[in-house]
């Protein structure tokens, strides 16, 4: 396959960046999108310029590092597949392919196609887990979880943190990462005790991050590769809601 | 030049001695305690934030300890434990199908073939218990019975259903669960976290691992870094052989840093390859995708049996396939350990009967279990890697059987640790699979997040308090002639990578180096193929520092000078790696020489020579290593011929 | 904009069912637009309901779009750099639409309060017979009117698919299967609305009211 590339290019966070057009030829249907990148990346190197820098570790869709948005679409034109698992026999021949990265202001640009996700860190470290010092846990028999509540916190934690949910909101929102963890640990019993000021330190960290507020567009749901879905940002305002109303500290409730 | 030199033998002084179940026990016992209120004037540093790292970090922050956590990754939760697939073993007996601490302790011993530490294993298969209560407590979301309790499975050919699981992401969600309690540090303020740095020297003053060099990968800044204790958490080395199942940037750079600073370096050669991988498809291939290993409980694995057979798999007739390892092994069939597993497909496919494009394959089939069970069934188990191999190959797996092939996924060996996890270097810890010690010559399944997470929550934490009840130690700052050095031999390295502007790129070497050690230092080992490698490995090292050209400058995000830093590491490790290989004279576990095999091509092993851990010591680039032998004792479970005929 | 939504929502049905007595004929039309003044009484004087309920709509129209400015201002402050290629549309066009499709809701707002409560822009432009106003307002001749009114009230119908969707969502609506049926609910009302709104001026251009 000949393509045509149509990738952003950024020295560094105070360059103002532009799209650059580069073509790629004798791609193999069979090649991963990052792999594509990869031989662009091998001849610019021995052309004496400079490769396109991507972040991507794993290349089996579950560490999350990868993410492009490629002709629009957060990690590409495959559902429920992130950039390393977009094979180019989804493409055709001749075809031109925009490269941007994720665009929004709580994920500003490294360089290229690298940006900075710290600020999922922090929503995290706002609340997303539960106080289980090491040694205090009590035996894991000692709570039984009923198995449809187990598969559901399941279904949630499968996020892999990639930013892709940001990445195509058309509000820059990133409430589908914030919602995932809450519904997980809203779930399951091990929980309960920081259910409500969790959501609250979370959704607050969010909102400090600079992310845009939710509108229940969908799309984020859409283009995560681990399909977390919408009825987690349900839950998220169910708890949120309760616990503005009690800010979670009434004893006995 | 000899390739390596005789050294004094080396013993593990911190393990007690007595009855196996109580060493741990004493141990406690015996180590210093460090007060609460003195913990926060002592800093830990943790290079990587895997279950190893990240739950140490975690655990030392909140007992108090000053932590500087650092990982390469743009965050704590990419570390590659996230990619763990099938689960993680621990001795609860929940299934009262005669499980316990002692059988878990056999199984691993045994499994490793007996070249490794009864105290160390039993000790893992003790804490296995605790781990799992832990990880329930954080929120994992582990699979569960109806009845609202855990789910368990046998996993890769053990006997007892003790492998916990959360679909085919474990790893996945004890990383996060990790990861969480490490993010809840952070806020709490006892760690401070550096993503995207990486550790590039480590820092010894007086004999003391007293800190590191990092550089920010973003900046390009090097700085140095000091506690009163390093803490290496930092993996396996996998990604020597190129292609492999390890994330693209697992590297050795740390612990080989610490190993030319005077960590010995332990049974290098001990390299895990997994039978079940997707097959290579191109040149290009960057990395194996693996599929896990329970797979192999519904399918059957086949070959045809005439040699070049290129029919679509289901024109075969059934008494034209070859169900190889059904015929090889009839009472553990298609659950034969990996390196059994691995070995008998790359014969299969040697003699001529491999399939697929590169001939580099074996068959997958699920016919039968489809037929059994339905195909429902079959999707609720197997659905999520049914649809990734669909992915990645563009084929059904429901109708067309898949096609795996043995890919290097894990390594045993690593930095040498006493009974403490502490190395050669006084306050140099290593734990994870960045250390060699619980698995010997082989891992079996489940057991890598189980010795991660134990080596993390509950065993350093308490052994690196014996070490740093003597501290705090005299601080030591920048100028100190040992940081200065330390830090002018990183900038001068990253000089000369930047410097050389030769004409082939960084990944061009890499992956020359991989095809050298897959072909020579791979499944199968030869005395004349090691020499040979050795050769090559120098050769092409001396060209890498000749001809690599590594674009762009030190001042910002480089991908490709990370990479040359860490390629130039990994020909180093090469040597050693073949080194190792060729002087271990017998087979075991994810060794296995050619020249010892029994009549029917099993591993030979020679516990009258080889029964000893091989810590080799470095003493220049240009000199030969210095082997160390730590000898291996058998008090509870005798070395015997593995066999799962 | 949940709250709020909801309040104008339980006002578009009322004033649906209103419009729908258009049917009834003439004089019943009239008188039942007479008696929205007097609602109240005598327990308030004569017009004080209707201002009170004129109040809580404004307000309520009001909050709806501050909530929805601020909304679009941190949207656009989260995304300072727009994408080159512009992103085809995954979840549904009406959620997509919210923001133009209010303005337009708006700006029909004002219309039709100066044609047919103020009576300014209506060729009849008579407060007491507004059956008449109505029925002059979509005359066939008037075709442009109609046609207007036509898109403002297809606006409506996909502003309420997803803003009655996304107002239970905002309010704890959480299950999966719950999902389904809150856009059930949202499809049946956007389209139950739209017909009985459209009714009207369809019936005055067919003639079957006149």
């Amino acid at each position: 396959m000949n393509l045509t590339l149509r990738i952003w290019r950024q020295s560094g966070p105070g360059d103002k960046g532009r799209m650059v057009t580069y073509p790629v030829a004798d791609i193999s249907p069979d090649m991963s999108f990052l792999e594509m990148l990869d031989v662009l990346n091998e001849r610019l190197t021995l052309a004496g310029e400079e490769p396109v820098a991507f972040d991507h570790d794993c290349r089996e869709g579950i560490c999350g590092a990868c993410g492009m948005v490629i002709n629009g679409n957060a990690h590409g034109p495959q559902r429920g597949t992130t950039a390393c698992q977009l094979h180019m026999r989804h493409f055709t021949d001749g075809e031109t392919i925009d490269i941007e990265p994720w665009r929004a202001r709580a994920f500003p640009v490294v360089k290229d196609l690298v940006v900075d996700r710290n600020a999922f860190d922090r929503i995290i470290a706002a609340g997303g887990y539960v106080t289980a010092p090491t040694g205090s846990a009590p035996e894991a028999h000692a709570t039984p979880v009923a198995k449809a509540n187990a598969d559901a916190a399941f279904e949630a934690a499968a996020c892999i943190g990639c930013g892709a949910c940001v990445a195509a909101c058309p509000n820059g929102s990133g409430m589908l990462f914030t919602a995932a963890k809450v519904t997980q640990l809203g779930l399951l019993p091990q929980g309960q005790p920081e259910r409500y000021t969790r959501v609250l330190g979370m959704v607050d960290a969010h909102d400090e991050a600079g992310f845009g507020g939710c509108t229940n567009a969908g799309e984020c749901t859409a283009v995560c590769p681990k399909g977390i879905p919408l009825s987690t940002i349900g839950r998220l305002n169910r708890d949120y809601l309760r616990a503005t109303a009690k800010r979670g500290d009434t004893p006995g409730t | 030049m000899d390739l390596w030199q005789e050294g004094d033998p080396i013993a593990d002084t911190t393990a007690p001695d007595g009855p196996v179940e109580t060493r741990w026990d004493r141990r406690r016992f015996a180590a210093r305690l460090v007060n609460p209120a003195n913990r926060r004037k002592l800093t830990v540093i943790v290079v990587g934030t895997g279950l190893a790292g990240g739950s140490a970090a975690a655990t030392l922050g909140e007992l108090g300890y000053r932590v500087k956590s650092y990982c390469y990754q743009d965050s704590p939760r990419r570390a590659h434990s996230i990619a763990a697939q099938g689960g993680i073993n621990a001795a609860k007996n929940y299934r009262n199908d005669g499980d316990s601490v002692h059988r878990l302790f056999y199984d691993t011993v045994k499994g490793g073939d007996f070249r490794s530490r009864e105290s160390n294993v039993h000790r893992l298969a003790q804490v296995s218990v605790e781990i799992i209560d832990q990880c329930v407590a954080q929120g994992v979301p582990f699979a569960r019975e109806y009845g609202g309790l855990l789910d368990t499975r046998s996993f890769g050919g053990a006997q007892v259903q003790r492998t916990f699981y959360a679909r085919g992401q474990t790893g996945q969600q004890l990383l996060l669960g990790a990861y969480q309690a490490l993010e809840r540090q952070i806020a709490a303020g006892t760690v401070e976290m550096n993503s995207r740095h990486e550790m590039l020297e480590l820092v010894v003053v007086d004999g003391r691992a007293r800190g590191i060099v990092v550089r920010d990968l973003v900046t390009g800044e090097i700085s140095t870094e000091f506690a009163d204790a390093v803490v290496l958490a930092s993996g396996g080395y996998g990604n020597v052989f190129y292609l492999s199942t390890n994330a693209k940037g697992c590297n050795v750079t740390a612990t080989w840093r610490a190993h030319r600073k005077g960590a010995y370096f332990a049974n290098p050669c001990y390299t895990q390859i997994h039978p079940t991988c997707i097959p290579v498809s191109g040149g290009y291939q960057s990395k194996l995708t693996l599929m896990s290993e329970s797979l192999r409980n519904d399918g059957r694995v086949w070959v045809p049996k005439a040699k070049g057979d290129d029919r679509a798999p289901r024109d075969i007739p059934e008494n034209e396939r070859d169900y190889y390892l059904e015929r090889m092994y009839p009472a553990f069939g298609n659950l034969v350990p990996r390196d059994i597993a691995s070995r008998a497909a790359k014969n299969v496919c040697d003699s001529g009967h491999g399939v697929g494009p590169t001939g580099l394959g074996v068959y997958l089939d699920f016919a039968d279990a489809i037929g059994r069970l339905g195909r429902n069934a079959v999707e609720a188990r197997y659905g999520n890697l049914f649809e990734m191999y669909e992915r990645i190959t563009g084929e059904d797996p429901y109708r067309v059987p898949m096609r795996i092939y043995p890919a290097v996924h894990y390594t045993m060996g690593g930095l040498w640790v006493d009974y403490d996890l502490q190395s050669t270097v006084p306050g140099l810890f290593v734990i994870g699979e960045a250390n060699f010690s619980d698995h010997g010559a082989n891992r079996l399944g489940a057991s890598a997040l189980m010795q991660g997470l134990a080596d993390g929550y509950f065993v350093l934490p308490n052994t690196i308090a014996d070490y740093l009840a003597a501290g705090p130690f005299a601080p030591v700052d920048a100028n100190h002639p040992e940081a200065v050095a330390a830090r002018a031999d990183v900038e001068d390295r990253l000089a000369r990578l930047l410097a050389v502007d030769g004409d082939r790129t960084v990944d061009s070497f890499h992956r020359e180096l991989g095809q050298i050690m897959w072909e020579h230092c791979g499944m199968e080992r030869t005395d004349a193929g090691l020499r040979k490698a050795i050769g090559e490995i120098r050769a092409l090292r001396e060209q890498f520092w000749q001809r690599v050209r590594v674009p762009g400058d030190g001042e910002r995000l480089n991908q490709a000078l990370e990479k040359a830093g860490r390629v130039a590491d990994f020909f180093e490790l090469a040597e050693l790696m073949c080194v190792d290989a060729l002087h271990r004279e017998e087979s075991c576990g994810g060794h296995f020489r050619a020249e010892h095999q029994t009549p029917d091509g099993e591993a030979q092993r020679d516990d009258e020579r080889f029964a000893y851990v091989a810590a080799w010591e470095y003493t220049g680039s240009d000199r030969p290593a210095v082997l160390h032998r730590e000898n291996l004792t058998f008090e509870y479970v005798h070395p015997s011929q593995r066999s799962y005929k | 904009m949940a709250v709020t939504g909801i309040v104008l929502v339980l006002f578009l049905i009322a004033h649906m069912l209103g419009n729908l007595k258009i049917f009834t004929g003439q004089t019943s039309f009239d008188h039942y637009a007479h008696w929205l003044r007097e609602i109240g009484a005598p327990l308030l004087p004569g017009v004080w309901f209707l201002w009170i309920l004129r109040t809580v709509l404004l307000v309520a129209v009001l909050a709806h779009i501050g909530a929805a400015t601020t909304l679009a201002l941190r949207a656009r402050a989260a995304r300072p750099v727009r994408y080159a290629h512009r992103r085809p549309v995954q979840g549904s066009y009406a959620a997509r639409t919210m923001r133009w499709g209010g303005v337009i809701i708006g700006l029909f707002v004002i219309y039709h309060l100066l044609d047919l409560t103020t009576g300014a822009l209506n060729p009849v432009g008579d407060p007491s017979r507004p059956y008449a106003n109505v029925v002059a307002d979509f005359a066939p001749d008037r075709w442009y009117v109609t046609l207007f009114y036509t898109l403002a009230v297809v606006a409506v119908g996909f502003h309420l698919r997803h803003g009655a969707f996304s107002a239970l969502r905002s309010l704890g609506q959480q299950t999966p299967r719950g999902e389904r049926r809150a856009r059930a609910v949202a499809l049946v009302l956007a389209v139950a609305l739209c017909a009985g709104y459209l009714a009207v001026p369809f019936a005055v251009l067919t003639g079957l009211v006149d």
